[in-house]
């Protein structure tokens, strides 16, 4: 701070705790309802403080009957199904990306320059845009209903290929001639030499992507009509539809928070990363 | 772009660029062409065959008022997700640069939001709104309001962009906060030094300082609200009350997958293409250069 002004630094920090509050007080509700009973969930006003239900909200929710008139797949099933679907994206949009990079910034080989921007089109055709045209492509290939279907779409990824190849330019090119007089291939110098350089790319990357990845709604919505591939983010539109018949919305807070918490654990537990990731990809 | 030293000539790069390239051409080409290709047919209304009929599609869209009101509700929807979020987040992040110790404390505990998903965003909006139960209508009930989004479109439409503009403010406010930080501090001081106040320096030298950063996250906030936030309106109105919060991205999916318009749909799709094609381009045009101030 540049002056001392004990009334501006109490007005700071009274607006930051009312910013921190206001973000904070749709998660903080959340957190309420799960802890309630189902009949203490029905009387207004809804409680504004946690009660002593917790535990027997998650465990109807992970183990039990989960929502009652719904026949859905087990609580525990649909975070299996989403954990597998997040690292798939992300370890796949990591592997083809950091493979494309490479080639794109260490070799000399026609149509380079067509691929590049063939990769670079992705960025330009969100799924929303071509919908129903990828769900025949994928229903023609037979990947209804498969993890294969739910993470090979969308794991092709220009903003990963820029990043890395970014990363790779700034490698000094000494690296690559010692590497060479000492002997290494392509491949040798790839794994042993670039890999490890990009590594805080990588987890950094890592921690966006696993974000993308497990709040997937739309394509899983469309691709999946088996109940035993729902994922957890998908399950929550299923019970607010529900909820119009029998409002347990004990049971539906505790999934949603079951359904927010790996993500928000990845965000807090890996800060650093998770901010150099987001201003890394997008600039 | 290219090393000034590399590997020889060799087919290894053509394997290693084939499952991005692969993935790229069944995923994305080969449906976009197929999209713009289903925008020029119509199909009878038995499903049985199609008429190639070039622009009729994109004609009828244009005559099509439903249309219309959808693209202007995205524009109106958009600016204000952008403009709510942003001002929260520029707001947040010109008090936290001020505070020397626990800035990063504030931090952790204003991004979070942008790990919930979207659809799970608007849930948790839709259930504090909930006309009979909900703790917002509750209270707005003594000042006299009445709340009910299944009824009311202009509820229905604050309380999608205010689920909307919440889970973005997480992102606008670190970008904000990290442009504010690398602002040399000298200068801060030499404002100081001439008598400008907090607020004063924040409307003279900060924000005109930060103006790329603005511009950046505009563009960020419009593709987000044009594309992300599907699983919000899913979740909280469908698209509900009559269409008034039917936005493009909506539209595309419920003409599509519910009412099996598919030559309209496909055409939409062109549409919305162009539109992402137009921001792509504003982003790597203008964003890197800077803004005149």
């Amino acid at each position: 701070m540049v002056e001392n002004r004990p009334l501006t630094a109490i007005l700071t920090h009274f607006m930051l705790v009312l910013g921190v509050i206001a973000i904070a007080l749709p998660i903080w509700i959340t957190f309420v309802a799960a802890t309630h009973d189902a009949a203490r969930m029905t009387q207004v006003p809804l409680p504004l403080w946690p009660g002593t239900h917790l535990w027997d909200n998650l465990k109807q929710t992970l183990f039990g009957s989960g929502l009652s008139g719904t026949e859905g797949a087990p609580v525990w099933l649909m975070l299996f199904n989403s954990l597998a679907m997040a690292m798939m994206i992300s370890l796949g949009k990591i592997a083809i990306s950091l493979l494309s990079a490479f080639a794109i910034v260490y070799f000399r080989f026609p149509f380079r320059m067509t691929c590049f921007w063939m990769i670079f089109i992705t960025l330009m055709l969100p799924v929303e845009v071509r919908i129903l045209p990828t769900f025949e492509v994928v229903a023609n290939l037979g990947m209804l209903n498969s993890y294969w279907g739910l993470s090979i779409p969308l794991i092709a990824s220009a903003t990963a290929t820029f990043m890395f190849r970014q990363v790779f330019l700034t490698v000094p090119d000494e690296m690559l001639e010692s590497a060479r007089i000492d002997g290494a291939g392509p491949m040798r110098f790839f794994f042993d030499i670039l890999l490890p350089l990009s590594r805080t790319n990588i987890a950094a990357l890592f921690v966006i992507l696993f974000i993308f990845g497990w709040n997937q709604y739309l394509w899983p919505l469309l691709i999946t009509t088996d109940t035993s591939m729902t994922t957890i983010v998908m399950s929550i539109k299923q019970m607010l539809e529900a909820a119009e018949q029998s409002p347990q919305w004990n049971i539906i807070m505790t999934t949603a928070l079951l359904a927010m918490i790996p993500p928000i654990f990845v965000v807090i537990s890996m800060q650093k990363l998770f901010v150099q990731g987001l201003t890394e990809t997008d600039k | 772009m290219l090393k000034r030293v590399h590997f020889p000539s060799s087919p290894l790069p053509y394997l290693l660029v084939a499952p991005q390239l692969a993935i790229t051409l069944v995923f994305f080409i080969w449906p976009a062409s197929q999209a713009m290709y289903q925008s020029f047919l119509i199909e009878d209304a038995f499903g049985l065959g199609s008429e190639f009929v070039w622009f009729e599609n994109f004609e009828a869209l244009w005559a099509d008022q439903h249309y219309l009101d959808a693209f202007l509700r995205t524009a109106v929807f958009s600016l204000l997700v952008a403009a709510l979020s942003m001002g929260v987040a520029l707001l947040l992040a010109g008090f936290a640069q001020r505070v020397v110790r626990g800035a990063m404390f504030y931090r952790t505990l204003l991004i979070w939001p942008y790990a919930v998903a979207p659809v799970l965003a608007g849930a948790l909006w839709v259930f504090m709104f909930n006309p009979t139960l909900g703790i917002f209508p509750y209270f707005l009930d003594f000042f006299g309001i009445d709340w009910n989004h299944y009824l009311n479109g202009n509820q229905a439409m604050a309380l999608v962009i205010l689920a909307a503009a919440w889970k973005q403010v997480a992102y606008n406010f670190l970008f904000y906060l990290a442009a504010m930080q690398s602002i040399p501090n000298s200068v801060i001081e030499a404002a100081a030094i001439d008598g400008a106040g907090p607020g004063r320096r924040f409307f003279s030298i900060i924000l005109p300082l930060i103006s790329p950063t603005t511009f950046f996250l505009l563009v960020i906030n419009m593709v987000y609200a044009f594309f992300e936030t599907f699983g919000i309106i899913h979740a909280v109105t469908q698209g509900g009350p009559g269409s008034s919060t039917t936005i493009l991205v909506y539209k595309v999916f419920n003409d599509g997958f519910v009412g099996l318009d598919l030559g309209g749909s496909a055409a939409q799709s062109v549409v919305l293409m162009v539109l992402v094609i137009a921001m792509t381009i504003v982003q790597f045009r203008y964003v890197e250069r800077k803004v005149e101030y």
